[in-house]
């Protein structure tokens, strides 16, 4: 135990805001990133220059993974299209898998609803990302946040 | 809700078992299923029958329980007909002391009753074919509450399970009871540690990206604490489960269940 | 052993959208994995997805290792006309599985 008061209070308020932070984890969705996406370098070159708008899409996933092998993540785009306008695609980035690019859904068809479930892989807390691409070019984007942690115990079966 | 069905079914074979005044460590109206201890997105992919990847193995293993099979072509269904209906209740009563073979649990039952009644190549413990097969036996009684009896022949096997769960192993010279008995509901490092029933198996594990039996459960746990794990089919893990079945008597069956 | 589970509705209203689940079964091997002698497990997983209604794409996904074994899918579809939905999808090894379903328009 720390005799210096300042340490002290400055660790525990920190280990309480963690603490808290856990605590709640499972009832907060993941929120997207306030102001900009992580620097994923597949990211970068995906886009090309191209700034996503940070509306429309909405990305969920557990803030605290139960476990890191298998994730469940919603992605939804959010909003009226026409045939002007209509989700071609939504790619996934991740800041901290091997494989970047996790996954892309295509909708060769126009449907009023674009809304993807899936399970992914997470190698580590990282943030991930969802890009919607629309037919008439424009990008909507979306982050989110998880905490990947390891078994309580080792399994080596 | 739920807790008063719960406590009504736990009480019901209490009262119909005298066999049971042995100490349960755990309050029987304390009992709580795993499915109480893990995350919100693993509870709901065991609610939901669509979502839940043990079914694949539900449906494996329904196939398996209509393939002929062995010298003669018969398949499960051949003897037993209808899974629904002669297989309904059965994995409630598992590991169950057999005349000729001993303590048996369910899979080593489906596994006896191909080589000796079907004539057929066994399947080995933890292959796919035999998780299939159990998970689906044991999906037939899926709601129903756990009640293996202890008495007779079981006695033994129920005593040695008792002792091996109460003893310290290991590196970490830890016993079962430590944990599960007297630290469930605490914090082991993100995760919260269960009351360690096994009503939920053979359970699609996370971890294991696929189903498994709940003595590969029992050997994981054995790996986390450093002790040496006995091979699959081990005597002593089958003891366990007694005793673990016992030890779980009133809560609901939930396979296919999902685990971390 | 069945390659899928599938779940459409069992009637679906005609221009609107429904719901399409399907879990495939496929350990969708990650490459990074080392087996009891410390060699490398091969990386296989599903790369392409495809889901035709009346033998049309109408949705079509790109996996990688990101994506959990045991892939789940649930998106949606425009209801046309009642026909079948068909799903077809390859892996790494070359080895193809598929599944269908029918849905009947309303």
């Amino acid at each position: 135990m720390s005799t210096h008061g300042f340490h002290k209070s400055c660790t525990r308020r920190r280990l309480l805001q963690t603490g808290a932070a856990l605590a709640l984890a499972p009832w907060l969705p993941a929120h997207a990133a306030a102001d900009a996406l992580p620097d994923i370098p597949a990211l970068g070159a995906f886009l090309a220059g191209r700034k996503p708008r940070l509306s429309r899409v909405r990305f969920e996933l557990p803030q605290l993974a139960d476990n890191g092998q298998t994730v469940p993540m919603k992605v939804t785009v959010d909003g009226l299209f026409s045939p002007e306008s209509r989700v071609t695609a939504i790619h996934l980035f991740s800041e901290a898998n091997p494989v970047p690019e996790m996954a892309v859904f295509e909708f060769p068809a126009p449907v009023e609803r674009v809304e993807v479930e899936s399970r992914v892989r997470l190698a580590a807390s990282q943030r991930v990302v969802a890009v919607a691409t629309m037919s008439d070019n424009v990008l909507y984007a979306a982050a989110a946040e998880v905490i990947v942690t390891i078994a309580g115990c080792m399994d080596g079966t | 809700m739920l807790r008063t069905l719960r406590a009504v079914a736990v009480l019901a074979v209490l009262a119909a078992d005298p066999a049971t005044a042995q100490q349960h460590t755990l309050p029987l109206g304390e009992l709580r299923s795993g499915v109480e201890f893990v995350g919100a997105s693993v509870r709901a992919m065991q609610a939901d029958d669509l979502a839940n990847p043990g079914f694949l193995w539900v449906e494996s293993g329904e196939k398996l329980w209509n393939a002929p099979a062995g010298a003669q072509e018969r398949s499960c269904a051949s003897c037993h007909g209808d899974a629904r209906t002669s297989m309904r209740g059965v994995a409630t009563r598992y590991p169950r002391h057999d005349e000729a073979a001993g303590l048996l649990d369910l899979e080593a039952r489906i596994g006896r009753c191909r080589v000796e009644r079907q004539k057929a190549a066994p399947w080995a413990r933890e292959s796919d074919e035999l998780l299939a097969i159990t998970t689906f036996v044991a999906f037939q009684s899926r709601g129903l509450p756990l009640g293996v009896t202890i008495d007779g022949p079981a006695r033994a096997a129920f005593e040695r399970g008792r002792a091996f769960y109460e003893a310290r192993h290991g590196q970490m010279n830890l016993a079962c009871t430590q944990c599960h008995d007297g630290n469930w509901g605490k914090r082991l490092l993100n995760e919260t540690i269960s009351q360690g029933h096994g009503n939920a198996f053979p359970a699609y594990r996370l971890e294991w990206q696929g189903i498994g039996s709940l003595q590969r459960r029992i050997r994981a746990c054995l790996f986390g604490i450093r002790a040496e794990m006995p091979p699959p089919g081990a005597p002593e893990l089958t003891d366990v489960e007694l005793y673990l079945a016992w030890r779980a008597q009133g809560l609901p069956l939930e396979a296919p269940g999902v685990r971390r | 052993m069945p390659d899928a589970r599938v779940n459409v509705p069992a009637s679906v209203a005609r221009g609107k959208p429904f719901e399409v689940r399907i879990i495939i079964r496929h350990p969708m091997e990650t490459g990074y994995r080392t087996d009891e002698s410390g060699k490398s497990i091969p990386r296989n997983v599903i790369r392409t997805f495809v889901c035709r209604y009346g033998g049309e794409p109408v949705f079509t996904a790109r996996l990688s290792s990101g994506i959990a074994a045991n892939p789940y899918l649930r998106f949606f579809v425009t209801a046309k006309e009642s026909g079948q939905l068909t799903f077809e999808w390859t892996d790494d090894s070359g080895a193809k599985g598929s599944e269908s379903a029918a849905v009947t328009v309303v």
